[in-house]
């Protein structure tokens, strides 16, 4: 157990394990996000209230959902870079912000764009759609932040403070469309309820949900992987990786 | 700065309680502050000025002042909250003192939370004060005067400790004032929409009650966790430095 995690702070070993993993999990995202999306956009049963405008929840559920995912995952991921001061907790959170940035934006565009033909307007200031557009700034600070301090490791340990600050939003995003009488429908999926909608709806959302999650985990890795090349690179290992190819 | 305005942290005794080191600290802060009188003006001349600006720059009829007054003095104190918290750490920061307060036995957070409260005191406060003018300037009626008095009373707290994370966070960096208001805003606006929400809520005739709670609730879950954070982000910068 105790060898595990310490095995698990070491970029080298990181760095050997994710590369076997990497392929599997590309593989993996895009069946399971192409067959996701292509079932719900072409075979999924028709909405009888909106129509076909709905399919768009394929794209958009996914990337809202991983957008606050992403943060979570990140603000873990800081608790442990203060409490443990784990190499590997930080190289996670600097690569994966500006994924996170980037899903938030896409959830928010995509959310636009169905909130046109069914709500009438591009945006209104409704508290899930406020919120999400904190989150957005969330990520911004904190990619900010970490290009604006130069020392890596103070650089890491702030970032980390202030993703953990921000988690206060998440709750606030999770339960604005219970707590305030909001335009923008509760939630798809509950882990407690069966979905509101017929499976063949939530079957292929739910495999473009787990595609996506596939892929960001090998965005992730790559990105990692990057940055620990950058971050080691005076060490053996990385020498001897840029001359042979192989850890 | 010579040493005669800003006298030295004396505390260095681990004899000295926490609360006398919190009280010292406190005084210090006020004494320093009221011997640069100028510094305490300027955020509230920044608040009446940006004020100004709304009637000016939209519209003065009486019918969207007082409809959007409550929103445009909570922007205002907002901003110049925001604006005022460089000085919270910066002085300290250049001179050494802060090194020192760091090196104290007595738990950092509680000598934060001393100087943020000092903080608060200097700019929050006066800002309350000033807010019953502006709102008849305003029109807006005195019922929902005196509830945005006690919103901002409940909220420019909420706004320095949450302020102080970020102005300890950036400190010694380069552009640290766009970074701090970068950092702090999206946290700002929970208050600032609660803030302006109790306004209206009152004026439409509903009962405040739970908007108040709630703004009270952001209040002691910042007074609580706040100075941790504030501490940890201090030790940070300092290292770095």
């Amino acid at each position: 157990m105790w060898q595990f995690f310490h095995k698990l702070g070491s970029p080298k070993w990181f760095f050997g394990i994710s590369t076997r993993f990497m392929p599997w999990l590309l593989a993996g995202g895009i069946l399971l996000l192409m067959s996701g999306v292509i079932w719900g956009l072409a075979f999924a049963p028709k909405d009888y209230l909106q129509g076909n405008s709905y399919r768009i929840i394929f794209i958009h559920v996914p990337t809202a959902f991983m957008a606050q995912s992403v943060y979570i995952m990140m603000a873990s991921a800081a608790l442990v870079t203060l409490v443990w001061r784990m190499k590997l907790a930080d190289v996670f959170v600097k690569a994966v912000a500006p994924v996170g940035l980037v899903l938030t934006f896409l959830a928010l565009f995509t959310g636009a764009v169905w909130g046109k033909p069914t709500w009438g307007t591009w945006w209104i200031w409704d508290a899930r759609l406020t919120s999400m557009l904190i989150l957005l700034f969330l990520y911004g600070g904190v990619i900010a932040l970490d290009r604006a301090i130069n020392d890596e490791k103070s650089a890491a340990r702030a970032v980390a403070v202030l993703v953990l600050v921000g988690v206060v939003n998440i709750p606030i995003i999770k339960y604005s469309v219970e707590w305030w009488n909001t335009l923008h429908q509760p939630a798809t999926f509950k882990l407690t309820e069966k979905p509101s909608m017929p499976a063949e709806m939530w079957v292929p959302l739910l495999l473009s949900v787990l595609g996506l999650y596939l892929i960001f985990g090998w965005l992730a890795c790559v990105r990692m992987q990057t940055e620990i090349l950058s971050r080691e690179q005076r060490t053996r290992w990385v020498k001897e990786f840029v001359m042979k190819g192989r850890v | 700065m010579n040493a005669e305005v800003r006298p030295a942290v004396r505390l260095a005794s681990s004899s000295v309680g926490v609360l006398a080191a919190m009280k010292g600290v406190f005084a210090r802060d006020m004494r320093v502050a009221f011997r640069q009188r100028q510094d305490l003006l300027n955020p509230l001349l920044f608040f009446v000025m940006v004020v100004t600006l709304f009637p000016l720059g939209v519209s003065p009829e009486v019918s969207f002042l007082s409809e959007a007054g409550a929103g445009i003095l909570w922007v205002a104190a907002l901003l110049s909250v925001l604006l005022s918290l460089d000085h919270l750490f910066r002085h300290d920061f250049d001179d050494g003192t802060l090194e020192q307060l760091v090196l104290q036995p007595q738990p950092l957070f509680l000598l934060i939370l001393a100087k943020t409260i000092a903080h608060w005191m200097l700019t929050g406060l006066p800002l309350v004060i000033l807010t019953p003018v502006l709102g008849v300037m305003v029109h807006l009626d005195g019922n929902s005067i005196a509830i945005l008095c006690l919103t901002l009373l409940i909220g420019t707290p909420v706004l320095s400790l949450i302020g102080a994370i970020g102005a300890a966070l950036t400190l010694g960096l380069r552009s640290a004032g766009v970074l701090l208001s970068l950092l702090i805003i999206p946290l700002y606006i929970p208050v600032l929409i609660f803030g302006t929400g109790t306004v209206a809520a009152a004026a439409e005739g509903a009962s405040v009650g739970a908007y108040l709670a709630l703004m009270g609730a952001f209040l002691m879950l910042a007074l609580t966790l706040a100075p941790f954070a504030a501490a940890a982000a201090l030790k940070i910068s300092l290292s770095n430095a």
